[in-house]
């Protein structure tokens, strides 16, 4: 680091008048000598900066295990709903299944978004990760990252037993495993833009979904797509595959972009 | 080589305020901290220290003036494991200990080569409580927890918000000895605080902010 090594202007040095140590008029006792500056010490890779973040978030979210459990379990009563509003038809509920689940699970998602940095920034943690020597990006990724994992992973777990209960066929169920495989990963990454983006103001709840909503369309459209696809005995690689490339510029995009959003939300 | 490290000063500020509707929250401030140095941040409430601090760590944007560290212009980049800031949110999640909380910090920036995580703790008069979730602690302790970060990560520089705020009194001459024992390592600090700090000492400076 070049910070190690003295820097100083040549011409200034020698120049300064008198023997005076310091040039500051208001400092009161002299101190005669002066400490060497400390020098700068090397942070530690961006490797072990990384799992000490995403061990921070996992063990948070572990003794917190209630939260995780809520979206799923909204997810199932959900699932239960259109049954008993559309009638426990098997022909109609097989053609609405994927769908019903596709956009259940978005929305489940959608209540464990809002709390991705609210409590890092009420309780400051937030300026110790801006303020650290390591790059925001990606100890954002790595929030993103442990969001995903204790928020969509358990709803896809869960996700072939909300297909069941709407009677789509075994067959199609990896493929909607798939889908949401790649369509919930994204949702973390533009939702924890948007996040950052509300992050200063209040009751941010509601105008996140309002804004991330028309965003996931893409996403909707591509995996219900698969999942149609698969059910009618079509090819289904398409779709996934544009799921894929999507989700491939998000993991790209996303970070930076919720670095810098974070960074003009404290800078308030 | 000493001597003309010692003449360049760790932090120079030249000029600085910060703008909030473009209007000036403090006076143009103009100082230079050296290796050695402990400087008292004084004001009334309202009149720009934890703003000045902010500014200085990087939180906020320089509203106008120069600032130079170890003599360049200040790049976060450069300096950002050298810069270590503790304001009135003190950064530590309620859930977990002050063990994990420290065990984070020091993953980010590194520690101070022979000190660990319970050595720290136990510095800063936090020997029982290394795993007890902070949310249990009470505000004194939580206060010592974050302040244990100071006596382990490397920093050169510290821009301590209130330090002495909800300490009792032997947490107070706790934080002037850890301030006192960093600056004779070299480093330097600046301190907001409503009542003068290290009365003990006479290496303090001041600087005064008037709204």
């Amino acid at each position: 680091m070049a910070a190690s090594t003295p820097i100083h202007d040549p011409g200034a040095a020698p120049g300064r008048p008198g023997s005076a140590p310091h040039p500051m008029p208001a400092r009161g006792t002299g101190t005669p000598e002066r400490p060497t500056p400390r020098t700068s010490v090397q942070p530690p890779g961006a490797g072990r900066a990384c799992a000490a973040i995403l061990r921070r978030d996992l063990t948070l979210a572990w003794r917190r295990r209630a939260d995780i459990a809520m979206p799923v379990l909204y997810a199932v009563l959900v699932t239960i709903l259109f049954p008993f509003a559309l009638g426990p038809e098997d022909t109609l509920l097989q053609r609405i299944a994927g769908g019903v689940v596709l956009v259940t699970v978005l929305l489940a998602m959608l209540l464990t978004l809002d709390a991705m940095f609210s409590s890092d920034i009420e309780d400051g943690s937030l300026e110790q990760l801006v303020l650290s020597p390591q790059p925001l990006a990606l100890l954002m990724g790595m929030k993103i990252l442990a969001h995903w994992l204790t928020s969509a992973l358990p709803l896809i777990v869960i996700a072939p037993l909300l297909a069941a209960m709407l009677h789509l066929p075994g067959t199609v169920i990896p493929v909607l495993l798939l889908a949401l495989l790649l369509a919930t990963p994204l949702l973390s990454l533009l939702g924890a833009i948007l996040v950052a983006l509300t992050a200063g103001t209040r009751r941010s709840g509601m105008l996140l979904a309002l804004m991330l909503l028309p965003l996931c369309m893409p996403a909707v459209i591509f995996a219900a797509g698969a999942v149609a696809a698969a059910q009618q005995g079509l090819p289904w690689l398409a779709p996934i595959s544009w799921l894929a490339a999507i989700l491939v510029l998000a993991v790209a995009l996303a970070p930076p972009a919720c670095a810098g959003a974070l960074r003009i939300a404290l800078d308030a | 080589m000493t001597d003309e490290n010692a003449t360049v000063p760790l932090l120079e500020a030249r000029a600085v305020t910060f703008l909030r509707h473009d209007e000036a929250v403090f006076a143009p401030q103009s100082f230079q901290l050296h290796a050695g140095d402990l400087t008292w941040i004084e004001g009334d409430n309202g009149s720009g220290k934890t703003t000045l601090l902010r500014v200085l760590a990087g939180l906020l944007h320089l509203g106008a003036g120069e600032l130079r560290w170890r003599g360049e212009p200040l790049q976060r980049d450069d300096c950002d494991g050298d810069i270590l800031f503790i304001g009135h949110q003190l950064g530590l999640k309620a859930d977990l200990s002050p063990r994990e909380n420290l065990r984070v910090a020091a993953g980010l920036h590194g520690c101070r080569s022979g000190v660990d995580a319970a050595q720290a703790l136990a510095g800063v008069g936090l020997r029982g409580y290394e795993d007890e979730p902070v949310r249990r602690l009470s505000a004194g302790q939580r206060k010592r927890a974050a302040l244990a970060r100071l006596i382990l990560l490397p920093a050169a520089l510290w821009l301590l918000d209130e330090p002495y705020a909800n300490l009792d009194r032997s947490g107070a001459a706790l934080v002037d000895r850890v301030l006192e024992a960093h600056a004779a390592e070299g480093g330097a600090a600046l301190v907001t605080s409503h009542g003068a700090p290290g009365l003990g000492s006479g290496a303090w400076r001041r600087i005064r902010l008037d709204a």
